[in-house]
């Protein structure tokens, strides 16, 4: 039993953290409280996305030549999975982009409404 | 050339999109024929693909040359080519329709809104034509960023909304990542056509099924579905005129397309439909849907705010085919997605000219606008009569495919909330249309007043008008050719297992 | 039988439908040219129609298919006795609809013309389609065009009361609407395939439970247009339409073809065996014969002379189907020559209503005293009407009444006959004291004593259908060879093929 947990721990955080993001872009009350568990929801994912490509005792996915002319096989287990990754950069500019444009809204609500509570602009809209 | 169009029908708009950024810095006024050449180019390019796929099968481009599954590939099957044929022409008609619009609701965003617009019809593009599987949730970021982005410059209330938008559509974003990364786990692999190959050795593995539920719950974030829909009211309502025009016809609809293409594509349909009971559930979502959108509509008294509703309802009866898991019900599913997109694309344009021409949108304040605008409301009683399923206008041929595949399906209980479901439309229509062509007057003195009076006609500009005819006479001629249609394409858009 | 490819059938349909568009074009301001297009589309529709009625009289029908709408279904024409008989009908009436309109529009200086002339072009289009219509989708689509284009002009008067009408109308006939398309797809799953076919087509298709249950839900449906009880409540009620809308729902289009679907469902897609088989025929036409007695019983009880003339409509209707129902060679003749008979006579009726009013503003049974004596010509004309549909020689009304209790007797359901004594006898109780008023009573003090018709646009429609109604009466076959159009579909039906 304690092994499912240990053995999976990254599983675990993941999900904690992707919980903790959740529950502050659906119960807090604040805009940037909820554009901030906006971004820990994200990073959630990509922790998740980076951690699956861990493999043990596995190194950097850069190959080493040594220099001259021999063609070594290349032993996949030994290189961690460059894919996830990649996919992750993708990923991370999309969460950035998606905070700039959050937090570019966000201006434009308080320049409006002078307030980034949400209750208070929801009476404001009454 | 020819043979690139597949990726050209993505470049056009994106490249496209930072020309008028420059140009646009330096001279507003060559925004809007710079957008036209992109949204036309790309609309040749896509029926190029259309006649291509149906002259000799499935396309399949590589990007760069690299082979799948290591490299992104764009598969174009007869679905694929299908809904981007839809996509550029809606594109390219609120394109031509936008001009006038935009200049009076956001004068000083020309630039951004031109930027924003192709942008945002390039990630629905991609979207749509994509062969992989994280190239989908790319695309599909890049279209819900632009989408914010639009919605956040309409009227008061609209940062809020789009606000709102942004956190939803994030969490159905990442949760679609989140599938993604766990088919990943398992299969090594982000190519759709290599998933479904891989896959059903893994159908009692829980990763998938965990994968599968959060592609569920993502896909219906971005398609509406009842109950998650509720970020769309406020965000279509308050966006701009153009924009809601834009966003009503497509993004629900490629998130209806995105739906099927994981249900039945990436995931082999008897996973859906005898493994698990999703299709069933999806189903009654659905009639939640079709109920639920028709009823809140009937409480609104902003016209743009019921065609919104109106749009949950309709994204109702495209997962109800997709759910009913027969050939007759997905065939009608996905010609729905072809008479929605026009039916919504002209109710929204014709809302969009009456707000350009008076500033409102209360229906109890829009008496006798039929004199002014008669061609407009004439389109709208169209479009409203194609919306109930009257026919011949092209809502009537959906609804019958519907009704067919509930019936094969033995869901009497959907066959019903169908024909209500037409009924109730035919109230809410019947009530604008009461209110905006007829004034109860008393008794008329019959020798008194009418000719008297001949009111000039004020319709809005020609370049809103010409789209709202063209998409009216399409809603009469899509009716009748529904079944070249079919036959043509639909037909091999439906998988081989049913 | 023999099918011939003819486009006839779709250029019927289409000249109105072009004129429709030339109307609104037109407008207001040309106005004369306006209802030239209305009287030329009409006089040339009739022609259309009259030249395919010597093909179909040899026994051939004559074919045209537009589009392929979905698999073993196309948008198709197809002219048949039967339909050719509704076709000529409609469009002849029409010609003297359209007269008669022009009259009562400009009569009352009436507002909206433009649109009113529009959605009249649109009507008798669709009308001409239902007729033309070779499968049950096809006769659908028009069928709801129909309903749509009539919509304004029931409301046409824009009151209170019109626009409640309107609703009602809409109520009733879009939720009817929304019942024959479950049964027809439902039949389309059954048999792959939706067109007519003289003495039915779903004959051993499928459970008898399903076929009954697919019976009752078609004729409820395409009952609501064709006014059978309890679904007529919307016809009173949209009698505040102008009368010659009136007219037109009332004699040519919307219930007459509520009535053809109700007899294409009948004979042409169930068929006289799978309904005796089902023991269906005894049931209709009991459920028919009850709105005859009832609607006669109605109609006494009615001041308004056009709502009594409405319970008259309804009583006839369902005269028809209850001579359809007893599926009997002279009945199902009866029952489709009493279409056009009753067609003419009605039409007559409400014009002749539609003339006292657009002359003296009255509307009720009782303010007539009199007014016989300054309108001779059109109260006359009320009285050969008004004989016919009681069904007195020689008005042709007599020679429908005449087959459909010969059909009665053939059908060996003597209870029916009663039915039409019956109704007869109240026809008279109910049209007889409006004739009495008119020339026998001493007139009211507005009345004056000499003769002062309406305009002539409106008299010279009405006295022409009478005296039609009359000749039918003596050569049933006079004009149009209605009777023989009756008579060969009443054979082809029974006999097969």
């Amino acid at each position: 039993m304690f092994d499912f947990i240990l053995n999976k721990y990254n599983y675990w955080i993941y999900i904690v953290l992707m919980m903790i993001g959740f529950y502050a872009m659906i119960g807090k009350k604040n805009l940037v409280k909820k554009i901030i568990g906006m971004n820990i929801f994200q990073t959630a994912i990509i922790l998740f996305f980076v951690s699956t490509a861990s493999k043990k005792s596995a190194t950097l996915p850069i190959i080493e030549h040594s220099h001259g002319h021999e063609e070594h096989a290349i032993q996949v287990a030994s290189y961690l999975n460059p894919l996830p990754h990649v996919l992750m950069l993708t990923a991370i500019v999309v969460m950035v982009s998606t905070l700039g444009v959050a937090l570019a809204i966000l201006i434009k609500v308080y320049r409006r409404y002078n307030t980034l509570e949400e209750d208070e602009i929801l009476q404001f809209k009454k | 050339m020819i043979s690139q169009s597949p990726v050209l029908i993505i470049i056009i708009p994106l490249m496209f999109a930072f020309i008028t950024l420059i140009f646009g810095w330096w001279k507003k006024n060559l925004c809007y024929p710079i957008v036209l050449i992109a949204l036309f180019l790309s609309f040749l390019a896509s029926l190029n693909t259309l006649n291509t796929v149906i002259a000799s099968g499935t396309i399949h481009y590589r990007l760069g040359g690299w082979s799948p599954p290591w490299g992104i590939e764009y598969v174009v099957d007869y679905l694929n080519a299908f809904v981007l044929v839809i996509i550029s022409f809606v594109a390219l008609t609120v394109g031509v329709y936008s001009k006038r619009s935009v200049e009076q609701e956001l004068p000083e965003k020309i630039v951004f809104f031109y930027v924003m617009f192709l942008l945002q019809v390039t990630g629905l593009l991609g979207i749509v034509i994509t062969g992989d599987a994280f190239n989908l949730y790319v695309f599909l970021e890049i279209a819900s960023l632009a989408g914010y982005a639009l919605i956040t410059i309409g009227e008061d209330g609209a940062p809020f909304a789009s606000f709102n938008y942004v956190i939803f559509g994030t969490i159905g974003a990442c949760f679609y990542l989140l599938g993604v990364g766990y088919l990943y786990i398992v299969t090594g692999s982000l190519n759709m056509a290599d998933l479904s190959n891989i896959l059903p050795g893994l159908y009692g593995s829980k990763v998938v099924l965990v994968a599968f539920a959060f592609f569920l719950v993502g896909i219906s974030i971005k398609m509406a579905l009842f109950p998650l829909h509720v970020w769309l009211p406020d965000a279509y309502t308050y966006a701009p005129s153009s924009v809601s025009a834009l966003l009503a016809p497509l993004m629900t609809k490629v998130g209806a397309y995105i739906l099927i293409r994981i249900m039945y594509t990436v995931f082999k349909p008897y996973f859906a439909i005898e493994m698990l009971p999703i299709a069933s559930i999806l189903t009654w979502m659905a009639v939640a849907a079709i109920l639920y959108g028709a009823a809140m509509a009937l409480a609104q008294v902003d016209l743009k705010r019921m065609l919104v509703y109106i749009l949950v309802s309709e994204v109702g009866y495209i997962t109800l085919g997709v759910g009913l898991g027969n050939r007759v019900a997905l065939t009608g599913a996905i010609l729905h997605i072809l008479n929605d997109a026009f039916m919504m694309l002209s109710l929204f344009l014709i809302v969009g000219a009456i707000m350009y021409k008076y500033g409102t949108r209360n229906i109890s304040q829009l008496r006798h606008i039929h004199k002014k605008m008669p061609f407009t409301m004439a389109v709208f009683v169209l479009s409203g009569l194609s919306v109930i399923g009257i026919p011949p206008t092209c809502g009537f041929f959906s609804k019958w495919y519907l009704i067919l595949g509930a019936i094969k399906a033995n869901g009497w209980v959907f066959v019903a909330v169908l024909l209500i479901s037409s009924l109730l439309n035919a109230i809410l229509f019947f009530r604008v249309i009461e209110n905006t062509y007829l004034e109860p007057k008393g008794e008329l003195e019959h020798d008194s007043e009418s000719f008297s009076e001949v009111v000039t006609i004020d319709e809005v500009p020609s370049s809103m008008l010409v789209p709202i005819l063209v998409t009216g006479a399409g809603i009469l001629i899509l009716g009748v050719m529904s079944g070249k249609i079919i036959s043509a394409i639909i037909q091999y858009a439906v998988p081989a297992y049913f | 039988m023999e099918e011939i490819v003819s486009i006839r059938p779709l250029l019927a349909v289409l000249v109105t439908l072009v004129a429709a568009l030339l109307i609104v074009f037109t407008g207001e301001k040309h106005r004369n040219l306006r209802e030239f297009w209305t009287i030329a589309a009409s006089i040339i529709k009739f022609t259309i129609v009259l030249s395919m009625v010597p093909f179909v009289l040899s026994g051939k029908t004559l074919e045209y298919t537009i589009i392929s709408l979905t698999q073993g279904v196309s948008l198709q024409f197809r002219v048949d006795q039967f339909g050719m008989f509704f076709g000529v009908l409609a469009s002849a009436l029409w010609i003297l609809t359209s007269v008669y309109s022009i009259g009562y529009v400009r009569g009352l200086n009436e507002h909206a013309q433009t649109r009113y002339f529009f959605n009249f072009a649109l009507c008798i289009s669709a009308t001409m389609g239902i007729a033309f219509a070779g499968n049950l989708l096809t006769l659908f689509i028009f069928y709801e065009i129909l309903t749509v284009a009539t919509y304004p002009l029931v409301i046409h008067k824009e009151t209170e009361e019109a626009i409640r009408g309107g609703r009602k109308y809409l109520v009733y006939t879009l939720t009817a609407g929304v019942v024959i398309l479950f049964g027809i797809i439902y039949i389309y799953n059954l048999t792959g395939s939706l067109d007519f076919k003289p003495g039915g087509f779903l004959l051993g298709k499928g459970p008898s439970n399903v076929l009954v249950f697919l019976f009752v839900i078609l004729i409820l449906g395409f009952g609501v247009k064709a006014a059978l009880m309890p679904m007529h409540e919307w016809l009173p009620t949209a009698m505040v339409a102008p009368t010659p809308v009136s007219a037109l729902l009332h004699a040519v289009a919307v219930v007459k073809a509520g009535v053809f679907g109700c007899l294409r469902i009948i004979l042409y897609v169930f068929g006289p065996t799978l309904l005796k088989e089902l023991d269906l025929w005894l049931m209709l036409a009991y459920f028919a014969a009850f709105t005859v007695i009832v609607s006669g019983l109605y109609a006494l009880g009615q001041d308004n002379l056009k709502r009594r003339l409405a319970f008259s409509t309804i009583n006839n209707l369902a005269i028809i189907i209850m001579g359809a129902a007893l599926l009997s060679p002279s009945s199902i003749t009866g029952s489709i020559f009493h279409i056009g008979s009753h067609g003419f006579m009605k039409i007559t009726l409400f014009f002749v209503a539609g003339a006292i009013y657009v002359k003296t503003h009255k509307e009720n049974i009782s303010q007539l005293d009199g007014l016989g004596r300054q309108m001779p010509l059109t109260f006359g004309a009320f009285a050969i009407a008004s004989m016919g549909v009681a069904g007195t020689p020689p008005v042709c009304g007599f020679i429908s009444k005449w087959y459909l209790a010969m059909g009665c007797l053939e059908a060996k359901e003597v209870v029916f006959l009663f039915v039409l004594l019956i109704s007869a006898i109240l026809d008279v109780a109910y049209f007889f004291p409006i004739i009495f008023n008119a020339f026998f009573k001493s007139p009211q003090e507005d009345v004056k004593p000499h003769f002062d018709e309406a305009p002539m646009k409106m008299v010279v429609p009405l006295m022409i259908t009478s005296i039609v109604s009359l000749i039918l009466g003596i050569f049933p076959n006079a004009f149009f060879n209605f009777f023989n159009l009756a008579s060969m579909a009443a054979g082809k039906i029974l006999g097969g093929v």
